[in-house]
């Protein structure tokens, strides 16, 4: 669309182009709902008369030869009546114009915990602050893409690079108005996700099949990586706003937060993104009350969607970077203060969840700060850095840390609604075969699948099979979303295998002592004997776990991984470039299952998280984005990456499989404010804002310097 | 345009397609020879996906016109591996995490390999810069040093 926002008065398909030979489907082409089944299905398949966002899908073009694909797509010609639209979070909560419902707002989120108005008379110290974090590309290496065959009779199959087969396929279902089983969603391997391939790939599936079905022939469609940049979803910007009541000895008497994402111009996942974020907000800390306000808001962007952290980098990024500012204002150094208010068992978070695990937020803190070397580095800083006042060292030093935890699985009541299902299946030639929709899109879900069912059955690994997620095939274990895999999915995993093992001993084919071969043999007797030997294991959640939706209050997570990461900096007063130098991740994560993916999971996720802090930087410009490619987009190489030191604490979890808890998205949360909380002690000056780019340091140092020099 | 006979060898062989002489190495080498291995990141240079070696210096192969390629000798990720045995670099890799997706591992790998080639004994730093023109977004890119350094390990064993 010429336009972010207005009625689409003409289509029209000029130039020199052979029209008749190509495949052109529009809404009018829809066999069923024109909308991307998910939430609130407010998002169209194509648009149908009006453009919400610049890169609105207006009509799907397909031919046999793709360099004249790109040659017709420029001669078609969209003529858009310009409505007014909204940018910003701010401009869309200013109501400058009205572009979605009544108040341009998707979701509202409270949480209230004690009182918080009876709390600020009392307190020692108030203190304010407000934090915002910027739109992040996923930036997987492999664009999205997919390959359709439709055709009435048939029904419809789609092959492609996603994290969730079965949300496409409910999408499909609608959008061709066809019973489940003539849907048929089958995940290819996939270069990488992060979230970015957790809702849009419905949108491409359907647009893929959309072209099969009217061409009656195999349809591909790749994204390329500029189109990809430019219109696929992107991490929510957010604003912070914490008010916060101490006493004079640093415990936190009150938290009153306010906290809005920009969602895009629909809602798609805006209002999970926006709980999570929510819950996340109050972080590891015991304070007796709390208030949340939160809302997601609309404006004329692509929608914004998942991206590893789904709202907690956000939320946790302006807490701590607020707790050092309110451990400033105390008097207390930033670990004193943290100190003494961390959550401890039997203690509640802001959502009123009682923590009834073992938690030792104190004793992590006191490791990080000793690995990381942080008090001989703060005060050796603190010498070096005043001298470079006087003209010896323009490169300035600095430490700071985050302190933050991460709810593994769906909130609240979620993995209760989504019953996931997980089958296993013995093969006539012994093998133990796993069926689940979860995927393997790098993190290693194959593996570990392969691990917890070889542990649970006590057989060798290369006895278990991994079955392609293929709708037609598996059963649906829920998203690949969630830091749920390993956690969740993986007991359903366990269970399902332990349930074959228990039939096996019940028909009598197996005793207590066994090995590899002895099951594999069962198994052959088994299926011989009785015909397919196949078990299934639905999600349960674990006892004494209640949640009011209404109220937001109660259990929001059954587990949490709780973290400490710690961030050296360095600060180049010449060139104003801010390096990472050192970083330290300490975490609990219950038991890991496995040493080199689980450390693999946290340096990708850090190094994911000094992009988000100091590189990746997306340039806005009337709703598109403008820098959308990797040369002027900058994810960090491999030269600017410090070394990123990993290390666990084990716990083992109860309802985990082995004692496992989830553990993809935690390495987004801490790196950011402990990065910024680095800088703030390299340079004395708080920043509020990420991406932190050289040309603000720059603003900032050149500021100081006119005001030094009157 | 009309398309053209373009000749050259890809890992050895000898090969001979009918394209467009202005159409991407990286997509001929995908689609007409099949060889997938060689992955599409960026589409214009900058993430060294589709990195492969033109007469023994890597490139990125969607910067390279087919027509640039006449006469040449590529290599390709197919090209690395030996028969049944894979390269030390490529084992390394399996063994220490230094793939995760998997989409910048065949240019992560063909770079570590030329790096090897030209500098048996590379330091980390070293490492970084010959790794610098490839960019991966699982990895951190910790487990990929880690990987290539156990590689030296083994080649000198």
């Amino acid at each position: 669309s010429p336009s972010p926002r207005g009625k689409i008065r003409n289509i029209s398909f000029g130039g020199d182009i052979p029209w008749d030979e190509f495949t052109i489907v529009t809404a009018k082409d829809i066999p069923g709902a024109n909308y991307v089944a998910l939430i609130l299905n407010d998002q169209p398949y194509l648009a149908d008369g009006f453009v919400n966002h610049a890169e609105e899908p207006v009509l799907l073009i397909a031919h046999r030869d793709k360099y004249l694909v790109e040659e017709a797509r420029r001669n078609v010609r969209v003529e858009v009546e310009e409505q007014p639209a909204v940018f910003t979070l701010e401009e869309s909560l200013a109501k400058k114009a009205i572009v979605w419902g009544e108040d341009n707002v998707f979701k509202k989120f409270l949480v209230d915990k004690g009182n918080v108005d009876e709390a600020w008379g009392s307190a020692d110290f108030i203190v304010e602050g407000e934090y915002e974090t910027g739109a992040q590309e996923q930036l997987y290496i492999e664009n999205n893409g997919a390959i359709g065959v439709a055709s009435p009779g048939e029904g419809v199959t789609v092959w492609g690079s996603m994290q969730c087969p079965y949300y496409v396929h409910k999408a499909l279902v609608k959008l061709f108005d066809l019973p489940d089983e003539k849907i048929r969603i089958i995940q290819t391997e996939t270069g990488g996700g992060f979230g970015g391939k957790e809702e849009y790939p419905s949108l491409i599936a359907g647009h893929a099949a959309l072209l099969a079905w009217k061409s009656g022939k195999p349809v591909k469609l790749v994204y390329d990586r500029a189109e990809d940049m430019v219109a696929t979803t992107k991490r929510h910007p957010s604003r912070t706003r914490h008010k916060t009541a101490v006493s004079k000895d640093g415990k936190l008497l009150a938290m009153e937060i306010d906290f809005t994402i920009d969602g895009g111009a629909y809602c798609t996942l805006s209002p999970v993104v926006l709980s999570r974020g929510t819950i996340h907000a109050g972080g590891p800390y015991s304070c007796p009350n709390v208030r949340i306000h939160s809302r997601a808001v609309a404006t004329n962007v692509p929608p914004h969607g998942a991206f590893r952290g789904f709202g907690a980098p956000q939320s946790i990024f302006a807490l701590e970077r607020h707790m050092d500012k309110v451990a400033g204002v105390v008097g207390l150094t930033p670990e004193e203060f943290r100190r003494r208010n961390f959550i401890r068992e039997g203690e509640t978070t802001a959502t009123s969840q009682v923590i009834r695990e073992r938690v030792d937020m104190s004793g992590l803190l006191d490791r990080a700060l000793q690995l990381s070397d942080y008090h001989a580095k703060r005060e050796r800083f603190a010498r070096e850095n005043s001298r470079s006042n006087g003209g010896q060292f323009r490169v300035k030093r600095g430490i700071g840390f985050a302190t933050f935890m991460h709810g593994a699985g769906f909130t609240g009541s979620g993995e209760v609604y989504l019953q996931s299902v997980v089958s296993a299946e013995a093969t006539i030639d012994g093998k133990i075969q796993i069926l689940a929709a979860s995927t393997e899109i790098g993190q290693g879900t194959n593996t570990i699948f392969s691990q917890i069912a070889s542990e649970a059955l006590g057989v060798d690994f290369d006895m278990i099979e991994i079955v392609q997620p293929d709708t037609g095939r598996v059963p649906n274990s829920g998203p690949t979303v969630a830091s749920r895999t390993s956690m969740v999915v993986g007991k359903l995993v366990e269970s399902a295998v332990t349930a074959l093992k228990q039939t096996l001993f019940g028909a009598g084919l197996l005793s207590e002592r066994y090995t590899s071969s002895d099951f594999r043999a069962a198994c052959r007797e088994y299926v011989t004997r009785f015909g397919p030997l196949k078990t299934s294991a639905t999600y349960q959640p674990p006892p004494n776990v209640y949640w009011d939706d209404e109220k937001y209050q109660g259990d929001a997570y059954g587990a949490y991984a709780w973290a400490v990461y710690v961030a050296e900096v360095s600060y180049d007063e010449l060139t104003y470039e801010a390096r990472v130098e050192d970083f330290v991740a300490l975490q609990e994560v219950g038991r890991v299952i496995n040493p080199v993916l689980a450390a693999g999971q946290i340096e990708g996720g850090v190094a994911q998280a000094i992009g988000f802090t100091l590189f990746e930087n997306v340039v806005w410009k009337d709703g598109r984005m403008v820098n959308n490619q990797m040369t002027n987009y900058i994810i960090p190489t491999p030269v600017d990456i410090p070394p990123i030191r990993v290390y666990f604490e084990e716990n083992p979890y109860a309802y985990g499989p082995g004692g496992a808890k989830g553990i993809g998205e935690l390495p987004m949360d801490g790196a950011a404010p402990a990065i910024l909380n680095a800088l703030e002690n390299a340079t004395g000056a708080s920043f509020t804002h990420i991406p932190l780019m050289p040309e603000t340091l720059m603003e900032r140092y050149e500021q100081e310097r006119s005001l030094v020099q009157g | 345009m009309n398309k053209s006979e373009v000749s050259f060898k890809v890992n050895g062989k000898a090969q001979r397609v009918e394209v467009y002489p202005m159409a991407r190495l990286l997509d001929v080498l995908r689609q007409e020879l099949q060889l997938t291995g060689t992955k599409e990141g960026c589409g214009e240079g900058e993430c060294g996906a589709c990195s492969v070696k033109i007469d023994g210096r890597i490139v990125n192969s969607c910067l390279v016109p087919v027509a640039q390629v006449q006469g040449s000798e590529i290599r390709t990720i197919e090209g690395v591996a030996s028969d049944d045995e894979l390269h030390a670099v490529q084992q390394a890799f399996i063994e220490h995490g230094g793939a995760q997706c998997g989409i910048c591992t065949p240019g992560m790998v063909l770079a570590a390999v030329d790096l090897l080639e030209r500098n048996p004994q590379p330091t980390e730093a070293d490492i970084r810069t010959a790794l610098a023109g490839n960019l991966c977004r699982c990895t951190g890119y910790m487990k990929i040093f880690e990987s290539v350094i156990r590689a030296v390990d083994n080649t000198r064993r």
